[in-house]
């Protein structure tokens, strides 16, 4: 017993990730070694050990408790050590027991804002011996995976007019990419990779292109240098194309376009970016001239199927404006996208996948009522597409708001918001986990929810769907049907994204609910 | 912090007149909010995110200094600080979120004495507490008066299903084995809910063993007292829940 604890603890510290463990992630479906399990952008488990038949039988093995409340992060689990982070802090725990092997943090500034959205972290990233977590006040920070001390510690940008880290940093051959937030605040956004090993920035993607740069006619005089376009969720990478797939956010300011007449490229869109150059390799734009801040920040899942009786490589996004839509993973073009939730602004795509936007759905002084509301139909958590079924898994809100447009005045660090919305009553809105077709959008069975979510989604090999509520209800579906199978109280809002993996070989889930996160088994 | 650590340190700092605070405008305040706060509170503060703002008293600020001072620093960790606010600016979001709330003293017709004991005779304090005494079934009404305006009490009592206050939804359930049960609706998610059928007495039952939950919208859980409580009687009962305004 003593001889094997000590192999035990042996194996944990000797424990290294790189990059190609990653790339074959499938073959450890006991770790969880990148933000979405693969680079896919999956949130899909290949364990299979909890079922339709025995899931009901699944209890809560250990919890632990955050010193900061809204816990969003998604772990990541390496060879019996679990990896968790809140605002400006990061935690090592053993998977075994849920007690802390390190701990790091640090504070925030007295001055630090967020402007727009909470103050929050969604998760680490973890690369070769080394962990990557990302600050409120924008330092990419790179700590010794066995002790949690500080290697380097990088300013990717400045927080005092608005910028934010809250994305779980993404790591790909020797660079670990990063994103902004603060679309709320008139930031000109971008897309960075930094040197694995020294912090150093080795590429930087503006998402407002410059004077001379394609695109840069999409916008009117100086708009494009408060013109927003942040990049706060983590993107996925497909390693044999070597393409970084990363969703922009909404345009600034958000709901007042009058100062920017024209697309706005590259907000609300996907790029598609060379992994070595962070060089444009495609885009698609899903809201040309947003005026009701639907970001495309979202998880892309990235599958290959057949379209029209050829094997093509796709990417699936499930938008925060309703829609849903494939597209050509290698060139961009749009395969198939309809919507996934009630939307009262467009009449639909036409065959380029442009919207064919209604007119007087735009805000007004007055107000005007379209669906959905300014957080959209999905938002930041993540989706999850199943291999096994081929269905997308979507948490969904319904809910739509009234839209007010407002002079907008750029100020540093402030709101550059140009308005707001009025939402509806609580009784009046709703949610729904949703499984979608991957390769056309349409609907295969959904499961209600009693208020808008904001938890994502995970899928596994066993057949089951899980996800959580607003009201705290953890929860499993049956992967094919969406039969509710099992669910658990457990005391705290869930905004976050559950994972999978394995202590000692046996499959347990994992999930935060307000500042606890539970660990539950067979 | 700041302010306690100097008041603490400088007590005698407070026999002197102060330096003047900023006035507030409310229209500016107004502008202010809609394109800084609203993002959270609403357009017209009604709620989002963040908790709605038509109230006549805060939680976190008890007076408009503690109001200022609030929308100032924030409130870790949900609520940003206003730091880019001068003091005259928010002086002015203070003023436009205070007018949201509270409720004019407005001169209300009517002898309040006699309004109490209509309300001792008709059996209000059977569902409703006013400074510890009485029911939690209904709405508490210790400082309704600075909440509801005359208009809004008389409408509450003759035809109180015109405006349910949140949290009073009545729903009706029908089990699987067919029994109906009506009540106010204490709390409810996806898989299970919890209703209150009198003072005493609530049920909770999981969704899958029910038939239907209907929401009774436009229905209140208070009976109409239009013509049983009339005339000079209902004046009188205004005029006394009007003069309920707290400690102050």
């Amino acid at each position: 017993m003593k001889t094997s604890a000590l192999l035990l603890f042996s194996f944990s510290l000797s424990a290294q990730v790189p990059y190609d463990r990653i790339v074959n992630a499938d073959r450890e479906p006991g770790n969880w070694l990148t933000y979405s399990r693969n680079y896919l952008g999956h949130r899909y488990s290949p364990l299979d050990q909890i079922t339709p038949a025995n899931v009901a039988g699944i209890k809560v093995k250990w919890a632990y408790q955050f010193p900061d409340r809204r816990i969003e992060t998604s772990p990541i689990v390496v060879d019996n050590v679990m990896y968790v982070t809140g605002p400006n802090s990061a935690a090592a725990l053993d998977t075994r027991t849920g007690r802390r092997l390190w701990n790091w943090r640090r504070s925030v500034p007295s001055d630090y804002q967020s402007i727009g959205f909470g103050r929050v972290n969604r998760g680490a990233a973890i690369l070769d011996d080394t962990v990557y977590v990302a600050t409120l006040d924008c330092d990419l920070v790179a700590l010794d995976m066995h002790s949690g001390l500080e290697r380097w510690s990088t300013k990717v940008c400045d927080y005092k007019p608005g910028y934010s880290l809250t994305m779980a940093p993404l790591a790909i051959r020797g660079k670990i990419v990063v994103g902004v937030s603060g679309g709320e605040a008139g930031v000109r956004g971008f897309i960075d990779a930094y040197d694995a090993k020294t912090g150093k920035q080795a590429w930087r993607f503006w998402t407002i292109p410059g004077p001379g740069e394609p695109g840069h006619d999409t916008w009117k005089s100086d708009a494009w240098q408060t013109g927003g376009g942040s990049t706060w969720v983590t993107g996925s990478y497909d390693p044999q194309l070597n393409i970084v797939y990363w969703g922009i956010g909404n345009p600034g300011p958000d709901w007042n376009g009058d100062d920017r007449p024209g697309d706005n490229l590259y907000t609300c869109s996907l790029v598609a970016l060379d992994g070595d150059t962070g060089k444009l390799r495609w885009h698609f734009q899903f809201t040309p001239h947003d005026t009701h801040d639907w970001d495309s920040t979202h998880v892309p899942m990235l599958f290959d199927a057949n379209v029209r009786g050829k094997k093509r490589k796709l990417v699936g996004i499930a938008n925060r404006n309703a829609f849903y839509y494939a597209l050509d993973r290698e060139s961009g073009e749009f395969i198939a996208g309809r919507p996934y939730a009630k939307q009262t602004w467009a009449k639909g795509l036409d065959d380029s996948g442009r919207p064919m936007v209604i007119p007087q759905t735009d805000p007004s002084e007055k107000g005007e009522l379209v669906w959905p509301n300014l957080n959209g139909a999905t938002v930041w958590f993540s989706p999850s597409y199943s291999p096994q079924t081929g269905l997308v898994y979507v948490s969904t809100r319904e809910t739509g708001a009234t839209y007010y447009k407002r002079e907008a005045a750029y100020k540093p660090g402030t709101f550059f918001a140009g308005g707001g919305q009025q939402e509806l009553p609580d009784d009046d809105v709703w949610g729904a986990v949703r499984a979608l077709d991957a390769t056309t959008g349409k609907m295969a069975w959904e499961f209600k929810l009693q208020s808008p979510p904001w938890a994502g989604v995970l899928s596994t090999a066993g057949g089951l769907v899980f996800s959580g509520t607003n009201e705290g209800n953890f929860f499993a579906l049956d992967a094919k049907t969406g039969k509710s199978l099992w669910d658990l109280q457990l005391g705290g809002a869930i905004a976050a994204n559950p994972i999978s993996f394995t202590i000692a070989g046996r499959q347990h889930i994992a999930i935060a609910a307000d500042r606890v996160l539970y660990v539950l088994g067979l | 912090m700041r302010s306690i650590f100097c008041s603490l340190l400088f007590p005698l700092a407070f026999a002197q007149p102060p330096d003047p605070l900023p006035v507030g405008d409310p229209v500016l305040g107004q502008r202010l909010f809609e394109s800084q706060c609203a993002v959270c509170h609403g357009q017209t503060g009604t709620g989002g995110r963040g908790p709605n703002l038509h109230r006549a008293k805060f939680d976190h600020a008890a007076n408009d200094a503690a109001l200022r001072e609030l929308i100032g620093n924030g409130l870790p960790p949900e609520m940003p600080g206003a730091w880019q606010l001068n003091p005259r600016e928010l002086a002015s979001v203070a003023a436009y979120v205070t007018s949201l709330g509270s409720i004019p003293v407005e001169p209300v017709p009517g002898n309040a004495q006699h309004g109490r004991q209509i309300y001792r005779t008709k059996g209000c304090a059977g569902c409703h507490m006013i400074s510890g005494d009485g029911s939690g079934f209904g709405p508490e009404l210790t400082t309704i008066g600075a909440r509801r305006s005359a208009a809004h009490l008389r409408e509450s009592i003759v035809a109180p299903e015109a405006s349910v206050p949140d949290g009073f939804m009545l729903v009706e359930i029908v089990t699987s084995s067919g029994a109906t049960v009506r009540g106010v609706r204490l709390n409810e998610d996806t898989f299970s809910i919890q209703i209150k059928v009198q003072k005493n007495t609530f049920y909770s039952f999981r969704k899958s063993e029910l038939k239907t939950i209907r929401k009774l919208r436009g229905k209140s859980p208070m009976p109409s007292y239009q013509g049983a409580i009339a005339g000079d009687d209902l004046t009188d009962l205004i005029a006394y829940l009007a003069a309920l305004r707290g400690k102050s």
